[in-house]
């Protein structure tokens, strides 16, 4: 049996106040003092107009600005692109602020908007929103970035016929502290899904 | 009356994060719902718990909502009405 071959056709990565795709700096912000002004400024930047980003807690920014950073001038995405992403700190900034709402019973008064985003999955549910997709999804929680992980689970659902294509990736949060890398994987591109290759272009 | 309108109106730009909304571009009677500011279920979720907290209003029942919710004139009425602080 032949087994497909697959590519890794675009990926970027949000670290240290920048945003790159392919390799390229996109945007660099060196001003904002915050993470919420800094995920702001890239919004800008794509000239989005979509008001329910302002609700997001900050992990979904971080995984919602990836997405269209790596769909941007892309006809690739179709309704069978997967989600298949990770990280290692859940929603653990999110989980925080709804503890403290709920720690004090004299001042009891838990937000609804809030709670909906301790769950780090959400993201993939705000970029299959934004972007109509009623595909496949998953993620998960390690230690590190995992590209065996992440190229193997991949190539199952494309393989399977579960997916066409697949955005995977990896998109943690902690105190300020964010790390972004998403990659669009497909059947044409110039650079062959493997771990070894995932795991470069992460490391870039 | 009208003060308390300006205050909701600030409250919800505040805790319903509607950055791209001005006060101003906020009518006393838009419906905040639907076609109006485009709230959703978990807005009005968050409306139930600032009638609590800020007003000292407790709904007994959250389908109240749907009309106390109807506008800012409709809601800051009820306010006047019913708040205990």
């Amino acid at each position: 049996m032949i087994k497909e071959k697959y590519y890794i056709s675009d990926f970027c990565s949000i670290r240290d106040k920048k945003v790159f795709k392919n390799g390229e700096q996109l945007y660099i912000d060196s001003e904002s003092d915050s993470l919420k002004d800094f995920g702001k400024g890239i919004y800008q930047y794509l000239e989005l107009k979509y008001p329910k980003f302002h609700k997001m807690d900050e992990l979904c920014k971080l995984g919602f600005l990836a997405s269209e950073v790596l769909l941007r001038d892309s006809d690739k995405l179709d309704q069978d692109t997967a989600l298949v992403l990770s990280n290692r700190s859940s929603s653990l900034d999110t989980d925080r602020k709804h503890q403290v709402s709920i720690q004090d019973r004299e001042d009891f008064y838990p937000s609804p908007a809030v709670f909906v985003y301790t769950l780090p999955n959400i993201i993939m549910g705000e970029i299959s929103i934004k972007n109509k997709m009623k595909s496949e999804n998953a993620f998960f929680v390690t230690e590190s970035f995992d590209a065996d992980l992440m190229s193997k689970y991949s190539k199952i659902l494309m393989d399977t016929g579960k997916a066409t294509n697949v955005i995977c990736g990896w998109v943690d949060l902690d105190n300020d502290k964010y790390d972004v890398f998403l990659a669009f994987l497909s059947k044409k591109g110039r650079i062959e899904l493997t771990k070894e290759e995932l795991n470069n272009l992460y490391n870039q | 009356m009208a003060e308390l309108r300006e205050e909701l109106k600030e409250k919800l730009i505040e805790q319903l994060s509607l950055e791209d909304v001005e006060i101003g571009e906020i009518g006393d009677d838009d419906p905040l719902f639907g076609d109006g500011l485009g709230l959703d279920s978990i807005d009005a979720l968050e409306l139930i718990v600032l009638l609590e907290k800020d007003y000292g209003i407790k709904l007994k029942d959250p389908k109240e909502g749907k009309a106390i919710f109807e506008s800012i004139g409709v809601m800051a009425d009820y306010i006047a009405k019913h708040r205990t602080k």
